[in-house]
C-alpha cells in the first residue's frame, strides 16, 4: 500500500503540482521567477559551492536523463567495460563533486550573517533534500555497481510505466531502501520546484546568444503620428 | 538616416554645493524599502575621490563597459557565451563590500538602558542580518575629503597622473576639489542592455529610458558588472536588478525627475535630443580621445529642414520635435560645445553630460595686489586640477578638447567680469573671445541659461503623449513603492 502511494501516486502528485505550480506561478506572478543570487552578499564561498554544484550536477542529471531517453542506446554505451569504467568513474567522480559542493553552499548559508539573513525556510527545505539526493546518489554508486547497467532493467522500467500511466510498482518495491529514497525525494524536489527557487531552472537563457546586443522596445505605433 | 529622440541631461559641475538634495529625493521616492538601502540611483561624490561604489571608474577591477575586439566591440566581461558560462557565479560582480553595508542603531538601548554611572549608548547594526557591526563605510563616505591620501589618492584617475602632477594637486595650498553627482546615463550603447541574459533590460524607442522589466529579470546580476557606471543595483532582498528609471512616471505626468525638481544649485537641464541611430555603432568603435567629439557629432540639429522631415519620416511627434528645438541640453552640448560625457572611453555613449567645473581664478599676487594671472590661457595648464586629470574623466584623455570647452567657460567669465565689475580692457575680452571662438552674444545666452533661467527653460520635458502612456491614471499616493515597476505588487520575494 505504502509502495503504491510512493512509486504508484506520488510521482503524478509532484508531477501534477510542478506543472500546475509552475504554470500558475508564470503566468500569475512571473516577477517571482528568479535565481535569488546571493553573490552580492558573499561571493568567494558561493565561487566554491554553485560553479562545481552546478556543472557537476547538470552532467548528472543530463547521464540519467539520457539513459531514460534512450535506454537501448545507453546499455551499447555501456557495453564494453572500458567505457564502462570511464562513465562509473566519471559519474561517481561527479556526484561526489556536487555532494561536497552541496554541503560548501549549506555551510555557506549557515556561516554567513547576511546570507542566511535572505534564507526562507523552502530554501533550507530545497537545500537539505538536494543533499540527500545526491548524497543518496554517491553511496548507490559506490555500493551497487554498475548502477549504469541495473538502471537499465530497473529505474527506467519504473519511470516509462509512469509515463504509460500503467505504474509497475515492484521495479521499484524490491529495491533496496537507499534506493527508494533517492528515487521519492526525486520526485519531491519536482514537487517542490514550483514553490522554491528551483524554477530558475526552466530559465535558461540560451536566447541570449543568438540575440543582438540592443534592445528597443516601441510604446506606441511607429509611423503613425 | 534613422532619426531617434532622446531624453538627455546636462550637469553644470559649476553650481552644484554639494548638498545631496537629489540624492535624498531620489531615495525617498524610489528606494526607501528593504533591499534597496544600499541603492543610491542618483549619487554625489567629491573628485578627486574614490567614488561609490568604491573606485567604479577603475575598470580593471570591474570589468564594465565596452572594448575593442578587432573590428567589433564587445563586452569588457567577456563574450555572450562567456558571461553564460559564468552565470552560476559571476566573477566580476562587485559585493556589498564595495557600496556599503546599510546600518541603523539600537536607538531603544539608550531609552531601556537601566540607571548607571555611564552614559548609555546606540549600538550601530546591520540593516541586513541585524546584527552588531563595525560601520566602516557609508553613501558619501570621503565626502568632502578631497586631498585625503586614503581616498584621493585613490582615485583612479588621479593615480594615472606623474608624482609631481600628484604633489602638485595635493599640495595643502592648493587643494582643490569638486562634486560630480550621478545618476544613470540612460546611455545609447548601454553596456547593462547588452549583458542581460534574460533581455529584461531595454530601451524605450520613444524618449531613450533605459529600463529594467522585473518580470522579466531573473537575477542572473551580469547588468551589474557590465554598466560601468554602476548604476544598476541588485536588490538583495528581491532578486531583481534595478536603476533608476528618469522618473519617468513623473516625466509622462509633465513633471521634472526627483532629482531636476529638487535640484538646490539648480545645476540639472534636461531636454531631448536627436541623433542618428545608423552611426551609433560606427562611433562607439572610434579612438578613446575621438569619442567625446564624435558623440557631440552624431546630435542632429533639430532645427535643419532636412532633419525635421526625416524625424517625422521615422515617427516622431511634432510636439517632440518641438521639445528638441526648446532644448537646452541641445544647446549645451551641440550649439555651445561646453558639456562633455563622462567618461567616453566606457564607449557606451552617455547621454549624460557635464559643463566642468571652472574651478577657483587662478590669480596672481604681485605686490600685495591680486590680479588674474596674464597669458591666462597658457596658465590654464597650471591649473590647480591638472588638464589630465579632468581630459580623463571627460574626454578619454583628449586635452585639447577639454581645453576648447575651458576657453569658453574663461570668455564667459571674463566678459561677465567685465560688465558687472568693468575692471577688465576692451581687449582682453576681445581677446579671451577670440582665443575661444565664441560670440558675444553666445556668451550672454551661455550667461543666462547658466544663471537666469526658470524651471520651465531648464526642463524642457517632451510630452509623453500620456494618454498612452503605461499605468496612465493611478494614484502615486495611494500606491507608493508599487509603482514605475510596471507592478501593483510590492517588489519582494514571495516564494
Ligand atoms: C542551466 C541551468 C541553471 C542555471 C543557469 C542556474 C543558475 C543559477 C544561479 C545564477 C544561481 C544563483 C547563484 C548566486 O547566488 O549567485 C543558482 C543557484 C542555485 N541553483 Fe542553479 N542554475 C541552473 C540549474 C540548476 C539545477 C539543475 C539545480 C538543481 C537541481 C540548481 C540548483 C540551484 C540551487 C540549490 C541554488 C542555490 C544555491 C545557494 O545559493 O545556496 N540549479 N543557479
Ligand atoms: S549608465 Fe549604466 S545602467 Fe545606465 S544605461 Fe548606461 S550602461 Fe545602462
Ligand atoms: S541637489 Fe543639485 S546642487 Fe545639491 S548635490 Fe544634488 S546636484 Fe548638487
Amino acid at each position: 500500500m505504502i509502495d503504491m502511494i510512493l512509486f504508484g501516486v506520488f510521482p503524478y502528485v509532484a508531477v501534477a503540482l510542478a506543472v500546475a505550480v509552475g504554470i500558475y506561478r508564470y503566468c500569475f506572478d512571473r516577477y517571482s521567477y528568479s535565481s535569488q543570487s546571493s553573490q552580492f552578499l558573499e561571493s568567494r564561498a558561493l565561487f566554491w559551492g554553485s560553479v562545481p554544484w552546478h556543472y557537476a550536477i547538470l552532467l548528472v542529471l543530463l547521464a540519467h536523463l539520457l539513459a531514460f531517453l534512450f535506454p537501448s542506446a545507453w546499455g551499447a554505451l555501456l557495453g564494453a567495460p572500458g567505457r564502462l569504467y570511464l562513465l562509473e568513474v566519471t559519474g561517481m567522480a561527479l556526484g561526489v563533486v556536487s555532494t561536497i559542493s552541496m554541503l560548501v553552499l549549506i555551510l555557506r548559508r549557515v556561516g554567513n550573517a547576511r546570507v542566511s539573513a535572505v534564507t526562507t525556510t523552502v530554501d533550507w527545505i530545497l537545500l537539505v533534500a538536494l543533499l540527500i539526493q545526491v548524497a543518496t546518489g554517491v553511496f548507490i554508486a559506490i555500493t551497487m555497481r554498475w548502477g549504469g547497467f541495473w538502471y537499465l532493467h530497473t529505474v527506467s522500467p519504473w519511470l516509462w510505466s509512469l509515463v504509460s500511466f500503467s505504474p509497475k510498482i515492484q521495479y521499484l518495491a524490491s529495491m533496496p531502501l537507499v534506493v527508494k529514497l533517492h528515487a521519492v525525494n526525486a520526485f519531491f524536489l519536482v514537487a517542490l520546484f514550483p514553490f522554491s527557487r528551483l524554477v530558475h531552472v526552466v530559465s535558461i537563457p540560451l536566447a541570449y546568444i543568438s540575440r543582438p546586443y540592443q534592445l528597443v522596445v516601441w510604446y506606441r505605433q511607429r509611423n503613425q503620428v | 538616416m534613422n532619426i531617434r529622440a532622446q531624453v538627455s541631461s546636462v550637469f553644470h559641475l559649476d553650481k552644484c554645493i554639494g548638498c545631496h538634495t537629489c540624492s535624498i529625493a531620489c531615495k525617498n521616492i524610489w528606494t526607501d524599502r528593504k533591499g534597496s538601502e544600499y541603492m543610491w540611483w542618483n549619487n554625489v561624490e567629491t573628485k578627486p575621490g574614490t567614488g561609490y561604489p568604491t573606485k567604479w571608474e577603475d575598470q580593471q577591477q570591474y570589468k564594465g563597459g565596452w572594448e575593442k575586439k578587432g573590428s567589433d566591440l564587445q563586452l569588457k566581461m567577456g563574450s555572450k557565451a562567456a558571461s553564460l558560462g559564468r552565470i552560476f557565479h559571476n566573477p566580476d560582480l562587485p559585493t556589498m563590500d564595495d557600496y556599503y553595508e546599510p546600518f541603523t542603531f539600537k536607538y531603544q538601548d539608550l531609552t531601556n538602558a537601566p540607571a548607571g554611572n555611564d552614559q548609555p549608548t546606540a549600538r550601530p547594526v546591520s540593516m541586513i542580518s541585524g546584527k552588531p557591526m563595525k560601520i566602516e563605510a557609508g553613501p558619501n563616505w570621503d565626502d568632502d575629503l578631497s586631498g585625503s591620501n586614503i581616498y584621493a589618492a585613490n582615485d583612479p584617475g588621479v593615480v594615472q597622473l606623474s608624482e609631481e602632477e600628484q604633489q602638485q594637486m595635493f599640495a595643502i595650498e592648493k587643494m582643490v576639489m569638486f562634486y560630480l553627482p550621478r545618476i544613470c546615463n540612460h546611455c545609447l550603447n548601454p553596456a547593462c542592455v547588452a549583458a542581460c541574459p534574460s533581455g529584461a533590460i531595454y530601451k524605450r524607442g520613444e524618449d531613450g529610458i533605459v529600463l529594467i522589466n522585473q518580470d522579466k529579470c531573473r537575477g542572473w546580476r551580469m547588468c551589474v558588472s557590465a554598466c560601468p557606471y554602476k548604476k544598476t543595483y541588485y536588490g538583495w532582498t528581491s532578486g531583481k536588478s534595478e536603476k533608476c528609471i528618469l522618473c519617468y512616471p513623473r516625466q509622462e505626468a509633465g513633471e521634472a525627475p526627483g532629482c531636476f525638481h529638487s535640484c538646490v544649485g539648480r545645476i540639472r537641464y534636461l531636454g531631448v535630443l536627436l541623433y542618428d541611430a545608423d552611426r551609433l555603432a560606427a562611433t562607439a568603435k572610434l579612438e578613446d580621445a575621438e569619442l567625446a567629439a564624435a558623440q557631440r557629432e552624431m546630435i542632429l540639429d533639430p532645427f535643419d529642414p532636412q532633419v525635421i522631415e526625416e524625424a517625422k519620416k521615422a515617427g516622431i511627434a511634432t510636439e517632440v520635435l518641438d521639445a528638441a528645438q526648446k532644448s537646452p541640453t541641445y544647446k549645451f552640448v551641440k550649439e555651445w560645445g561646453i558639456a562633455l560625457p563622462l567618461h567616453p572611453e566606457f564607449r557606451t555613449l552617455p547621454m549624460l553630460f557635464y559643463v566642468p567645473p571652472l574651478l577657483p581664478v587662478l590669480s596672481k599676487e604681485t605686490q600685495g595686489i591680486h590680479q588674474l594671472a596674464d597669458g591666462f590661457f597658457s596658465s590654464l595648464e597650471q591649473a590647480r586640477l591638472p588638464l589630465k586629470y579632468l581630459a580623463g574623466m571627460f574626454a578619454g584623455g583628449n586635452e585639447e578638447a577639454v581645453k576648447e570647452v575651458y576657453r569658453k567657460l574663461i570668455a564667459v567669465r571674463i566678459q561677465r567680469r567685465k560688465i558687472t565689475v568693468n575692471d577688465l580692457a576692451d581687449e582682453e575680452v576681445a581677446k579671451a573671445r577670440e582665443i575661444a571662438g565664441i560670440s558675444a552674444e553666445t556668451i550672454e545666452a551661455i550667461f543666462r541659461m547658466t544663471s537666469l533661467t526658470s524651471i520651465k527653460q531648464r526642463i524642457v520635458i517632451p510630452p509623453m503623449l500620456r494618454e498612452q502612456a503605461v499605468e496612465a491614471g493611478m494614484d502615486p499616493e495611494a500606491y507608493k513603492q508599487e509603482m514605475g515597476f510596471g507592478k501593483r505588487q510590492p517588489p519582494k520575494r514571495r516564494w
